[in-house]
């Protein structure tokens, strides 16, 4: 029963690929982030996969040639906390399909990536900006529901999907009393222990009432194994300090997610392996919970040991209309101190291996998924440009919405316009 | 169409002081010179809330080897500024300076006029976004032209000074776009104040804050307008009786025959923008909407001086070029509505490469500290489909454009001879995304010195509040 329950949920799937296709990336320099930079460098997908990374590198026989002298070649960036797919208008309400009605604030159950649009004009320009993959998560109430891990290509949810759910997101911005809620939580999660060992028993009415509807209760069961993480939204240090609390006592991996004071216990996350996914820009105290936000958070968690995840947190349309701004995150928080390597990683293996990916994407090795960009400088300045995208060794061109809207009005009047 | 007869008298430095004793309304020939009283009488365009602004104590300063942005077009590679008496007296390749001058070397460092927003809500709508404190918006009536940011401003709200070391000097503060006329502007210096006066800059104008579009008629749905075309309706029917208010004032002063005119102040920022002394700085997204603003605006005989958000300019920027309209616009922010959704990455370069004035606002208290950042964006946009603007073109769009939006291009926005000595010593390229700004003098005082503590400016709030002064950004 629980078995069947989960092969239904947790779908991860591959896109499907034309035939044989070997592509070579020459020339570049080459960020692999495991390991130190190559000049030079060659990389070698075939079928999708990464064959060869390497300086003196052959290219094979009929391989695609991507000439990258002079650029640079890195994986492709991820953003951790997008609503691509899921949020086309902000403000047009039938374009919204992140927000589950739930349960008192629970959402627990639910799966937004069936109600993905892949036919979002968000996508491709994501994409051009050299994001490969996103987190696309729901919103709302205090347990917002399943996350899913897309790549940024492909016609169906199916195929946009890499892995799902890939984490529990839940909210510690959504206050009564903030001990109230911690202790709703932990009623949340230990009913949901109850639940596992008296399924029969619930089944036959036999059950005093529990905190969430079953199906809530069935999908917590991963984030209780340990198997999905959970992401936690919290700002304040009180909050952030009951994620670690709480994900002790329950054997969660957690993750915080803004953690505007995360500065200020970096050593208890480090410790706790709890991973921050936050950005490197904000340093506003826009609220009684975010009083300490300073733009070196993400320098400071990083020296600490936290493994640290970037987000477009600072860009209001960093979500959905301009998440590739998520790389300006990244030299933002280079500047306020953190290193350019970490930088690149918290926007590539750090993600990678919070969601449990790291076997296949952000890091370019042999046998990794040819997710991979080249860039004409360094991705972190505003004056660089993605020139070649690939997704599972596939590239991905083509104007988005916007490029066509440029081009339409380039020269005054358009074409098929009369002149003033 | 428009009389000239109010036009020194609304410019405030102009009123002497001396001239409160009069205690009567001269007549319209000496009201050219300003001679009307600060609230003696029930007269329009009194000031009743002057600026105490002081400058603080400024070196004579020669900052030398920078890459110099003037401002004004120009980059003088390895060249020098020399800063005295709170103004710009010199710029150029070599630069004499007196021997007491302090030198700040600028070696591998850039140096630009200070940075102009011309949409800003800092203090309006302050740090932490509590209910108490949120006074952006007078959101009661479609049209309240009657009420002043400056009264909304908190002094000691936050993002003031992180604005500051993003080499922010000067910003228009305005109300919010809930309304088709949402109140004056207010233009502040970005220095400490107890109170907004001390940091309103002297003599500048104050702007009428206009919206078009969808806000007006989402918080105005249930009791009209609801639609665009009730908009545009309440737009005219607000300025036919602004018309007429003027002309009542006017011909009162012409005869002063009976009693004055009972003051209106919702009307009196009206006229005094058909008088041409208040700038229309009007929120408006799409293009087919601001070719309606010009075409009011040609009906009633103002002109606007700045499209605000304006995400489609890009389509109309022929037409903004010919009406003399400058652009407040983002690189790349849109989508979040229907009027933003067809926003474009290169809508800045496209703008300027039609010839119209180009400016890079925030409405954001996160982009106001990064309007240097904003810009390289746009000139990336513009290079990916070749209008190239480089460096000392892309710095009008934060400085001197945004300076002629607010009426102060006279004094600020540029680094010449004779304007205020409000400059920014930058770490690199401003269009980098490593630099920051090193140094930032106003009125060429020393305000910011990212090296040097007792230059950080923490707020009253932040005190036991906030424990890392300017947000770890210093």
């Amino acid at each position: 029963m629980r078995r069947s329950l989960h092969a239904l949920a947790a779908l991860v799937l591959v896109a499907p690929l034309a035939g044989a296709q070997t592509v070579a990336i020459t020339g570049g320099t080459v960020y692999p982030v495991k390991g130190p930079k190559i000049e030079n460098g060659t990389v070698v997908i075939v079928d999708g996969k990464i064959t060869a990374v390497g300086a003196g590198v052959a290219v094979p026989a009929g391989a695609t040639v991507i000439d990258a002298r002079g650029k640079w070649v890195t994986p492709g960036l991820i953003n951790s906390s997008t609503s691509l797919g899921l949020v086309e208008v902000g403000a047009v309400q039938e374009t919204r399909d992140n927000g589950a009605r739930g349960t008192n604030g629970v959402a627990a159950f639910f799966q937004p990536w069936e109600g993905l649009n892949a036919n979002s004009v968000m996508l491709p320009q994501a994409r051009n900006d050299g994001l490969t993959t996103v987190i696309t998560h729901p919103r709302g109430g205090w347990v917002s529901g399943q996350a899913a891990l897309i790549d940024l290509s492909g016609s169906t949810f199916e195929q946009l999907v890499r892995k799902a759910p890939a984490a529990m997101f839940a909210s510690f911005g959504h206050v009564t009393a903030r001990g109230e809620l911690y202790q709703k939580l932990r009623e949340l999660l230990s009913d949901a222990k109850a639940y596992a060992t008296r399924r029969a028993q619930y089944e036959l009415g036999n059950s005093r009432t529990l905190a969430a509807t079953k199906a809530d209760l069935e999908a917590l069961q991963p984030v209780l194994a340990g198997t999905v993480p959970i992401v936690i939204e919290a700002d304040k240090r009180t909050d952030i300090e009951a994620v670690i609390r709480i994900a002790r006592e329950f054997k969660l991996k957690a993750m915080v997610a803004r953690g505007a004071e995360a500065w200020m216990v970096a050593s208890e996350l480090a410790q706790a392996k709890i991973p921050v996914l936050t950005g490197g820009i904000l340093n506003i105290p826009k609220d009684f919970a975010s009083l300490g936000q300073r733009t070196d958070n993400a320098a400071l968690l990083r020296k600490a040991g936290v493994s640290v995840l970037l987000i477009a947190d600072s860009y209001a349309d960093g979500e959905t209309f301009n998440p590739g701004n998520v790389r300006y995150e990244a030299g933002n928080a280079v500047s306020a101190g953190l290193s350019w390597d970490d930088g690149l990683r918290a926007l590539t293996l750090a993600p990678a291996e919070a969601f449990g990916v790291a076997d296949k994407v952000g890091a370019l090795a042999p046998g990794m998924d040819g997710n991979v960009v080249v860039w004409s400088g360094d991705p972190f300045e505003f004056a660089t440009r993605a020139e070649a995208v690939l997704i599972k060794g596939r590239r991905v061109e083509g104007p988005s919405r916007r490029d066509e809207l440029q081009q339409r009005y380039r020269t005054l009047p358009p074409a098929g316009y009369a002149k003033p | 169409m428009r009389h000239p007869v109010f036009v020194l008298a609304a410019f405030v430095p102009l009123l002497p002081l001396g001239a409160q004793a009069t205690g009567r309304p001269a007549a319209p020939d000496t009201a050219r010179k300003a001679t009307y009283v600060a609230g003696a009488l029930s007269v329009p365009n009194a000031d009743p809330f002057p600026s105490t602004y002081r400058a603080r104590p400024a070196r004579t300063v020669l900052i030398r080897n920078a890459t110099i942005l003037t401002g004004t077009g120009q980059r003088i590679d390895n060249g020098a500024v020399l800063l005295s008496g709170g103004k710009v007296v010199a710029v150029g390749a070599t630069v004499a300076a007196p021997p007491d001058a302090e030198v700040v070397d600028g070696t591998g460092k850039w140096v630009t006029p200070g940075l102009i927003d011309t949409h800003s809500h800092l203090g309006v709508y302050p740090a932490p976004g509590v209910d108490a404190n949120s006074d952006g918006n007078e959101a009661t009536n479609p049209n309240t032209a009657q009420v002043w940011a400056e009264h909304s401003v908190w002094p000691q709200d936050p993002q003031f000074p992180r604005a500051l070391a993003g080499g922010l000097t000067t910003m228009q503060i305005l109300p919010g776009s809930a309304n088709l006329f949402g109140g004056r502007s207010v233009v502040l210096k970005n220095v400490p104040g107890r109170s907004v006066q001390e940091m309103k800059f002297p003599g500048a104008r104050y702007g009428l804050k206009m919206a078009c579009g969808e806000n007006p008629k989402r918080v105005y749905a249930n009791r009209g307008p609801s639609t665009r075309m009730g908009n545009v309706a309440g737009y005219r029917a607000a300025w036919i009786q602004a018309e007429a208010y003027r002309r009542r004032w006017e011909k009162w002063l012409e005869t002063r025959a009976g009693d004055p005119p009972a003051r209106d102040l919702q009307l009196e920022t009206l006229a005094e923008v058909l008088r041409g002394n208040i700038y229309v700085q009007n929120h408006c997204y799409r293009a087919d909407e601001m070719m309606q603003m010009i075409d009011i605006a040609h009906e009633f005989g103002y002109k606007i001086r700045s499209f605000h958000h304006g995400v489609e300019a890009y389509k109309i920027a022929d037409v903004l070029a010919k009406e003399g309209i400058s652009a407040s616009i983002w690189s790349d922010w849109g989508g979040f509505k229907m009027e933003a959704l067809d926003g474009v990455r290169a809508n800045l370069a496209l703008v300027h490469a039609a010839g119209a004035r180009t400016i890079v606002h925030s409405d954001d208290a996160v982009g106001t500290q990064r309007l240097n950042q904003d810009a390289a964006k746009g000139m990336a946009a513009g290079a990916a489909i070749g209008i190239n603007v480089p460096p000392e073109v892309a710095i009008t769009w934060i400085t001197s454009n945004p300076a002629w939006a607010i009426g102060l291009d006279d004094r600020i926005g540029a680094l010449e001879a004779g304007k205020n000595a409000d400059v920014v010593l930058w770490t690199g390229n401003p269009f980098s995304v490593y630099a920051k700004a090193d140094k930032v003098w106003i009125d060429g005082a020393l305000a910011f010195d990212r090296g040097d503590a007792r230059t950080w400016w923490k707020t009253d709030f932040e005190l036991g509040f906030v424990p890392v002064t300017m947000g770890g950004s210093r």
